[in-house]
């Protein structure tokens, strides 16, 4: 949020910090004014991509809009609002753009390059500086028209907040359908916006956990196929599948390392559920943790060091940190009776968990340098947290009426919406890493 | 084509100054790169079933589900009854059994599977201890992942919390 401040509207920050100068020394009280005047979105506008005559489904600017929407950060301008819609910076007319109110307009066009692909160049330009500050190439196939559009808004994302654009990622997700006693699950993966839903898997029996490799490649989950919990590994491109675990008891919580070479996991073969790190070269099996209690639901510190995971070896769910080399462990949630599903933020510091609060189960965040807990959701049924590769949204699965449905909310509770529904009970979101 | 760029940057810069910020574009701060996209689309995989197995269910005259509290695997004393008939059943001739454990919708889902194999195991061990084979009892947890009740509510939940005698 800093970083947009700065980046977005320096003019606004140069006019306050002299307002500020004026009125009052405090160095602290000018940061809250930016902050508050920051809760604002940005006022941007999406010229409609000229197409050259080339014939697409997609609505490109539309789309790149809806991603810039869902952030939160932005506002973008509607199409019968503007007054031209320029193709390229030399066509801008800022005073134009500047009467209406914007900040920042992104103009493009597209082009036949040949085999069949096509280039989209755009600029962005900052309306009241009177300049471009980004112009980029993106290229694909006309199949690929939503990628493009994903790459624009994460290069637009980017340049005006200081953050890594995440649009081009993508969910993993579980939909249950049950009729007349018939249970169809489904391992789907979308667009992180919810389009062009695939089918990865499906199954008469419960598919669960599904998590992604580092290389955001392959898929490993929970299957029941065989009568009995056990974890396989998928390709996504390929479809091809390995079983990778065939104990007795629960085989469950997978769980890639960030290197891509081992696989945090549970089983129970002991006796009661127990981490174990699983090398995907040698297909070894070494065991991490020692307790009578319930130890599940492992996740990897980005050191690759450590792992969070849930126990209830105090006697009641809590999440706590392992340190796989020396097998220490210490707890971190003290706060409530029931803290489980740890998923990490990519800064390693905000930890989203599922809570329960008074009878209800929420999503709250936990700061590991601070110790604040924030509650991030507030409906009743809320699980599976999944934090986006840049840290800024996480996605949840809740309830609506009797069905299962994803929804996301901003780490600062900010911003939240509900991903258009797929058919089915859509549970266990899993956000993938970045994909290029 | 640098020196042309550079070149109409400057003019229109200039011109920009002269006319106070009225036209177009001094293309300045420009960065010029270009991203293309590989083809990653999703195939989709084929479940194996042929491993599952199709037995036969036997008949049983005792009640084969055994209800817990929320977060509990103990056996509650009305459940006990019940599983002393196929206890000596199960002594008197001898069969495979399964035990599946099975949650609320309420926690998470890897914690719920934990609990479900939790309450599986209580009452496995109720039956070993009454001198039942533990070669016979085959344990399987679904989690929340198998509810006999719908809906989000107390009675949905206590029917759900359940170890099923199969």
């Amino acid at each position: 949020m800093i970083v947009r401040i700065a980046k977005s509207s320096i003019l606004r920050l140069l006019l306050v910090a002299l307002l500020a100068a004026v009125a009052s020394p405090s160095y602290s009280e000018l940061v809250i004014r930016v902050t508050q005047g920051n809760d604002q979105p940005t006022k941007i506008a999406i010229a409609p991509i000229a197409m050259g005559g080339v014939q697409v489904a997609e609505d490109i600017s539309g789309i790149v809009e809806a991603d810039l929407a869902r952030s939160g950060l932005f506002d973008p301008m509607e199409r019968r609002d503007m007054l031209a819609f320029p193709s390229k910076a030399a066509e801008v007319y800022y005073r134009d753009w500047r009467l209406l109110g914007v900040e920042y307009l992104v103009a493009g066009n597209m082009q036949a390059i040949g085999q069949g692909r096509y280039q989209i160049e755009f600029s962005l330009l900052n309306v009241s500086g009177q300049k471009t500050v980004l112009t980029h190439k993106v290229s694909g196939t006309l199949n690929q028209m939503r990628d493009l559009a994903h790459l624009i808004s994460d290069k637009v994302y980017e340049e005006i907040t200081g953050i890594r654009g995440a649009f081009s990622t993508r969910l993993a997700y579980v939909t249950a359908t049950r009729k007349n006693d018939i249970y169809t699950y489904r391992l789907n993966v979308a667009d992180a916006d919810g389009a062009r839903e695939k089918l990865v898997l499906e199954s008469g029996e419960p598919i669960m956990s599904p998590a992604w490799s580092a290389n955001g490649k392959e898929l490993a989950y929970v299957s029941f196929e065989t009568g009995r919990p056990a974890i396989f590994r998928q390709n996504l491109v390929s479809a091809q599948r390995e079983q990778l675990t065939n104990f007795t008891g629960l085989n469950g919580a997978p769980a890639w390392s960030p290197d891509g070479k081992q696989m945090a996991l549970v089983l129970s073969k002991d006796g009661n559920p127990e981490l174990y790190l699983l090398d995907l070269q040698s297909k070894k099996f070494s065991r991490l943790t020692r307790h009578f209690a319930i130890d599940t639901e492992p996740t990897w510190m980005p050191d690759g060091k450590h792992l969070l995971f849930t126990s209830d070896r105090g006697g009641t769910p809590q999440i706590y940190k392992l340190n796989i080399a020396s097998k220490e462990t210490e707890r971190l949630t003290f706060s409530g009776n029931y803290n489980a599903r740890p998923s990490l933020a990519p800064n390693g510091r905000t930890l989203a968990m599922v809570h329960r609060q008074s009878d209800t189960f929420h999503i709250a965040s936990l700061d590991l340098k601070t110790g604040r807990m924030i509650e991030l959701t507030q409906t009743r049924l809320d699980e599976s947290p999944t934090v986006a590769p840049n840290g800024a949204m996480l996605m949840y699965a809740t309830k609506q009426g009797d069905r299962g449905v994803l929804a996301a909310v901003s780490l600062d509770a900010g911003v939240r919406y509900v991903l258009p529904s797929s058919s089915g009970d859509v549970r266990e979101p899993a956000w993938s890493p970045f994909l290029r | 084509m640098k020196t042309s760029f550079i070149k109409s940057g400057l003019s229109s810069l200039f011109l920009a100054v002269l006319l106070t910020g009225c036209v177009s574009n001094p293309e300045l701060d420009e960065q010029q790169t270009s991203t293309d996209i590989e083809d990653t689309s999703v195939q989709t995989g084929q479940v194996d079933t042929s491993a599952i197995d199709d037995a036969t269910v036997e008949v049983m005259t005792a009640d084969t589900v055994f209800y817990f509290d929320f977060d509990k695997a103990l056996l509650k004393p009305e459940s006990r009854a019940a599983l002393l008939e196929h206890a000596a059943t199960l002594q008197n001739s001898p069969r495979n059994v399964r035990l599946e454990g099975h949650a609320d919708e309420r926690g998470t889902r890897e914690y719920n599977m934990a609990l479900g194999e939790r309450r599986a195991n209580s009452v496995k061990e109720f039956l070993v201890l009454q001198g039942v084979s533990p070669g016979l009892i085959e344990v399987i947890s679904y989690g929340e992942e198998r509810a006999a009740a719908y809906g989000s509510n107390d009675d949905a939940w206590g029917l759900n919390r359940r170890v099923e005698l199969k």
